[in-house]
């Protein structure tokens, strides 16, 4: 009864299975329309070919991505952390207002930054978990009370120098140099944003493919029941996947601010689609059907191409969403039409 | 000779898994033909080959001496083959009533206007319920399926089956559901149809249903048929070729132990709202069977213990101290394991491969600082395949890719290599074959021997005995019975079991 056949590259953990066209394309698809793309944009506009480009590009692609990456790690619990547009927009207010009303440093600026991105996740995970409100509507709810309550010290104004105050007085503080780099300095032709999400995606590709934790989030959000009945402490890993993704939409709110050098109260709007879209396009990277971070990165940089591109070849700003969705189209096309990665494996189970 | 439909060298794969290896079968009209197997031998596969299912398999079908291609359900009903399936909720649409449910296909193929009010339908889905001789009052037509007795949506689901007249009827396990007169019901309407003219092919585990109705028996294992009798049958050799080796009490070999050591101490513990509080005690060394009927207990006693849920009232020691976990991962960390009830909810995560769900409970094993090491996880999977007998080709197959015989062998034998303090196992057997039943009892006693305490739940007498050296009998939530097998005896348990407060 018990013939047992083991395969001598066990291994492996990918399973193996002859490739046809349509594997094929729905496992590298993607990044060959991504190397297009760059290969078509850099042998038609010259100025696209400078390494300038690249990193200006790459530069103007962090905060998306890096929000996209924090909200890729509460997908992969899953969930949706539909409050990180507006944690980056708080992000902005709460670095103007601790250096421009309070005057002070800007590594007070960005500590308290990351303490609030990390509290606003510490409550999406209290409302999720101990509250058990479904992830999107806590998520949504939350959205709105940090877009209003961020507005309330600073009277619905965007925060600048010379803002005059309440009592009116002159707010005393400015963005700190220090502050500014964020956005501004560079480790020889690399930005600090590109260093920054660089870093950050290598990091959460990491995490999430390379380590127990990442593999316990997994399981977490493809089966909680099983995962919880093999001893994963769902609600924790939930509540970190949360304050995770509240720290890096922090972390994207620190370079907007930098960039925009000033308390812009409509910072980070656009932000949350944008970065849903890119955690989306990331799932059908590599055909696995699965948030990943490395798909996460990758969509954003082929937005980012792709809205550069076609910038340069003076396309009216309107055509970016027109671009934006048809990418997020495309990679939906590849991961549910093309891909019968799910109908083998239901059809492979015996009733 | 005719036949009704023969098959020729079918074979069907999944990726690189060759399920079906050349089946060759004439199915003739007015036989009953039963298949039997194991899990995993290939049955569901050659009952969806033949049903349309699977588009993709090789070898020819021949119907009325030209061979067909069977590509689409659409298609196998189209040249007269039906197939009633194992699981009724999969036929039936809840939420609509009887009537609906009698004439689903034509509502789904248009034949019946969406308008068509409820009380239009109830004479056209007597038409269908004739069939059968179905004579169920307008009420009952009327009324919401989820009302209708398990028994009765099995034979709506034959009756839509039949209404077609089928050459060719397939029923898969059509008595998994059914109690013992229902069972008798679909018997007379088999042989009815048999007599009819209908060929039927009767897919089932049960030897006793298939020596009270079928003509001819084959047995399939691995994708082939290895035994063809007519009746009467010779259920030794039938048994024999199915499993490929005579199967052996497991008691045969560890002989029936006795634990010394109290390792799980129960004190006051309360199961159910009106159950009477008890005690109990659970030795290592030995394999303790808690057998009661569905609801009587069993899955609360084992939820307790693993902390999936709360007692009602009392207390648990483990070793002697306090033992109150709050979660599975507390028991886990105690070295307190249990295999849930429903398989397919409690453990399996789509995509994953043996190996990943192997490791799953205890990924420090097989990671440094944290850092996973796939060659470690890829070791783990070969020596469960190994050690447990699971039929796979590797470590790296997909688990759904399995049988549910061998992704129960995975799933148990993540928690027994690690020699458990508690190994709570609820429901271990259902919906696996004698062959893999038989290979987890053997696992489960060895571990037992080698020190565990083993808490066993089933509602399954033969199961209980097979694996169990002691047993307790719950009812009703109250322990009604706790003796060694050697002290007590079937008829005992039975009547404890019975026994009414």
């Amino acid at each position: 009864m018990s013939k047992t056949t083991t395969a001598k590259d066990g291994a492996t953990l990918v399973v193996k299975q002859p490739l046809d066209l349509r594997d094929l394309v729905v496992r590298y698809g993607f990044i060959a329309v991504t190397v297009l793309f760059f290969i078509y944009f850099a042998a038609t506009i010259p100025a696209f070919r400078q390494s300038s480009t690249m990193f200006s590009m790459l530069k103007f692609t962090s905060v998306v991505a890096i929000a996209g990456l924090g909200l890729t790690m509460t997908m992969v619990v899953g969930g949706l952390d539909l409050s990180v547009g507006a944690t980056a927009g708080m992000a902005v207010t709460v670095s103007a207002m601790t250096m421009v009303i309070y005057a002070q440093q800007g590594w007070v600026a960005f500590v308290a930054v990351i303490v609030a991105g990390a509290l606003i996740g510490a409550f999406n995970a209290l409302l999720i978990v101990s509250f058990k409100i479904p992830d999107l509507l806590a998520t949504l709810a939350t959205m709105f009370l940090i877009q209003g309550l961020k507005l309330v010290p600073v009277d619905g104004q965007s925060v600048s120098s010379g803002l005059i105050l309440r009592d009116g007085s002159v707010a005393p503080g400015k963005f700190t140099h220090g502050f500014l780099q964020i956005n501004r300095g560079s480790i020889g032709p690399v930005p600090y944003p590109v260093l920054i999400f660089l870093v950050l995606a290598v990091v959460t590709w990491f995490f999430l493919s390379r380590t127990k934790w990442g593999r316990v989030m997994y399981a977490i959000g493809s089966n909680p029941e099983a995962a919880r009945l093999a001893g994963a402490r769902v609600g924790r890993y939930r509540a970190v996947a949360y304050m995770l993704s509240g720290v890096y939409a922090a972390v994207a709110g620190l370079i907007l601010a930098s960039r925009i050098g000033q308390g812009d109260i409509s910072a980070g709007n656009s932000l949350l689609l944008d970065a849903v879209a890119v955690s989306l396009v990331g799932t059908s990277v590599l055909g696995v059907n699965k948030p990943n971070a490395f798909g996460t990165a990758l969509g954003a940089v082929l937005i980012g191409i792709l809205l550069t591109g076609t910038t340069m070849m003076n396309f009216p700003y309107y055509w970016q969403d027109v671009v934006k969705g048809l990418v997020l189209l495309v990679a939906l096309v590849f991961s549910f039409t093309l891909s019968r990665k799910k109908q083998r494996f239901v059809a492979a189970v015996p009733l | 000779m005719t036949t009704a439909v023969e098959m020729r060298d079918i074979t069907m794969s999944f990726g690189a898994n060759e399920v079906l290896k050349g089946i060759n079968l004439e199915l003739e009209p007015g036989k009953v033909t039963a298949i039997l197997g194991a899990n995993g031998a290939g049955k569901s596969t050659l009952i969806k080959v033949l049903s349309g299912v699977y588009n993709d398999y090789g070898g020819t079908v021949i119907i009325d001496g030209a061979a067909v291609d069977i590509d689409h359900p659409t298609t196998a009903r189209a040249y007269g083959i039906e197939a009633v399936h194992q699981k009724i909720a999969d036929g039936i649409v809840p939420g609509l009533s009887v009537a609906e449910n009698f004439l689903f296909e034509a509502i789904v193929n248009n034949d019946i206007s969406r308008a068509a009010s409820l009380r239009s339908l109830v004479p056209r889905a007597r038409e269908v319920a004739a069939v059968l001789d179905l004579d169920w009052p307008d009420d009952v037509l009327r009324s919401d399926i989820y009302g209708l007795p398990i028994a009765d949506q099995q034979m709506l689901l034959l009756a839509r089956a039949l209404v077609h007249e089928p050459r060719l009827l397939i029923l898969d396990e059509p008595t998994s559901a059914l109690s013992e007169t229902e069972a008798a019901r679909l018997f007379e309407v088999i042989r009815q149809l048999r007599d009819d003219g209908v060929a039927i092919l009767y897919v089932s585990h049960r030897l006793g249903e298939i020596e009270n109705i079928a003509d001819r028996l084959l047995v399939l294992r691995d994708g082939i048929f290895v035994s063809d009798q007519t009746s009467p049958f010779d259920w030794a050799r039938a048994l024999h070729a199915m499993l490929g080796a005579a199967e052996a009490d497991p008691h045969e070999r560890t002989g029936e132990l006795h634990g010394t050591e109290t390792v799980l101490c129960l004190e006051g513990v309360q199961l159910l709202p009106k159950s009477t509080p008890f005690d109990l005690d659970f030795r290592a060394g030995e394999v303790t069977g808690v057998f009661g009927l569905l609801g009587s207990g069993g899955t609360e006693l084992a939820h307790g213990i693993f902390g999936e849920e709360r007692f009602r009232a009392g207390d648990m020691k483990l070793k002697g101290e306090q033992f109150a976990p709050k979660a599975p991962a507390d028991a886990i960390a105690h070295d307190v394991y249990m295999v849930p009830e429903d398989r397919v909810a409690g453990t399996i995560i789509k995509d994953w491969s043996i190996a990943m769900i192997s490791t799953f409970p205890f990924l420090q094993d097989v990671s440094r600082l944290s850092v996973l090491n796939p060659m470690a996880e890829a070791k783990v999977g070969r020596s469960v395949i190994e050690e447990f007998g699971v039929v796979a080709q590797g470590a790296a197959d997909p688990v759904i890719s399995l049988s549910g015989g061998n992704q129960q062998k995975v799933v148990v034998g993540r928690w027994l290599r690690k020699q458990p303090t508690v190994m709570v196992m609820n429901e271990p057997f259902q919906g696996v074959d004698v062959g893999a039943r038989h290979d987890l009892a053997e696992k489960t006693r060895d571990v037992a021997l080698a020190g565990s305490a083993v808490i066993v739940m089933s509602t399954d007498l033969e199961e209980i005995m097979q694996v169990s050296d002691r047993v307790i009998v719950l009812a009703d939530g109250n322990l009604r019975h706790d003796a060694y097998l050697s002290e007590t005896n079937r008829e005992e348990i039975l009547e404890r079991l019975s026994e009414v407060e």
